[in-house]
């Protein structure tokens, strides 16, 4: 029997791992807060994935609410914040950007957060002029 | 001697495809795809003295107050009227107090403005929709109002851009976009909340 010639077996392989390469991104942070976002219609794309930080809000995870509670809480990086702590969070991001104006933050809520701490939030956002946000959501029709 | 024609042995490759595969799945792991979305806002400055100054200026006319309380009621206040309004009603709400259509002398003022391909317009630019939240309104609340503001504005553009260009806003060139933003600003400002009405 004839053996089967593989050897453009590598080039395909390469090109589907270019494929995903190019329209994957980096999985940011493992999640420590659940939430669901709201749906709305008027969305837009996050363009840049490079200039975009991202703030989560909402209750502990199921595995973690035995430790922590499940009153709402504000995720940075791999962690638990406080609103405070936002500004450094975003100054930091902004170092590591090359478009430092491009910087767009977008906020990750649970439907049910109340106002109060996105209220919050967003005034930090506002004093470290990070002016551009992004509400998070899901198409609807 | 004649000279024997030398043969470059091949390199083995028969472990690339091994080797990718490893970089595949290792990608396929590390990364995600979905598409973010989301509702695209800008926030205000920083508050300095000379800005709240400004803002007292504003006519009483020129202001849309959308207040949503912490139950996800909203109250909407214009020169028409100020009552609780429902979500769906909003829209249509806030295209009629931006367009002022028939330049009525509670909706906003309009001046002339000389717009690149429009011509002069009268135009509602000082018009400033104002939306307060309570400290315990829902985000969702919160963010349906903001939708729904934003779906009015982008109605009106796309109405305007049929009419006069004879095609929807986003099909529109970079110039056209300009003339028909500079025609309807989006004008949604964020004031710090208020706590009213329980707790």
């Amino acid at each position: 029997m004839p053996e089967m010639n593989t050897s453009s077996l590598p080039d395909l392989i390469f090109t589907i791992l270019f494929f995903f390469m190019i329209v994957t991104t980096m999985r940011e942070v493992t999640l420590k807060v659940k939430f669901v976002v709201p749906a709305g219609t008027e969305l837009e794309k996050l363009e840049k994935k490079s200039a975009v930080s991202f703030i989560y809000v909402g209750p502990p995870t199921d595995q973690l609410r035995a430790q922590f509670g499940s009153s709402t809480r504000i995720q940075l990086n791999d962690r638990y914040a406080e609103p405070s702590e936002v500004m450094d969070f975003i100054y930091q991001e902004r170092q590591s950007m090359s478009d430092q104006t491009a910087q767009v933050v977008s906020i990750k809520a649970d439907q049910r957060t109340q106002m109060g701490y996105i209220t919050d939030i967003k005034e930090v956002l506002r004093k470290s002029w990070a002016l551009k946000v992004n509400y998070s959501s899901t198409r609807r029709n | 001697m004649a000279k024997k024609k030398r043969k470059v042995p091949g390199l083995n490759a028969s472990s690339t495809a091994d080797i990718s595969f490893i970089l595949l799945i290792f990608f396929l792991i590390t990364t995600s795809m979905d598409t973010d979305m989301g509702l695209a806002r800008r926030l205000p400055q920083p508050p300095e003295d000379e800005e709240i100054k400004q803002e007292l200026k504003i006519k009483e006319r020129n202001v849309m107050e959308v207040r949503i309380n912490s139950e996800g009621y909203l109250w909407v206040k214009d020169g028409t009227a100020s009552s609780y309004v429902d979500i769906r009603d909003l829209r249509a709400r806030a295209k009629q107090f931006i367009q002022n259509e028939n330049n009525l002398s509670v909706l906003p003022e309009k001046h002339p403005i000389n717009i690149d391909l429009l011509g002069v317009c009268a135009l509602t630019d000082k018009h400033v929709i104002s939306v307060q939240t309570d400290r315990a309104t829902p985000y969702n609340t919160y963010f349906q109002v903001q939708n729904e503001l934003v779906a009015a504005y982008n109605e009106l553009r796309d109405e305007l851009a049929k009419q006069k260009f004879g095609r929807v806003y986003a099909a529109l060139s970079d110039e056209q976009k300009v003339a028909v933003r500079t025609y309807y600003p989006q004008k949604i400002s964020e004031a710090e909340p208020k706590v009213y009405g329980g707790n």
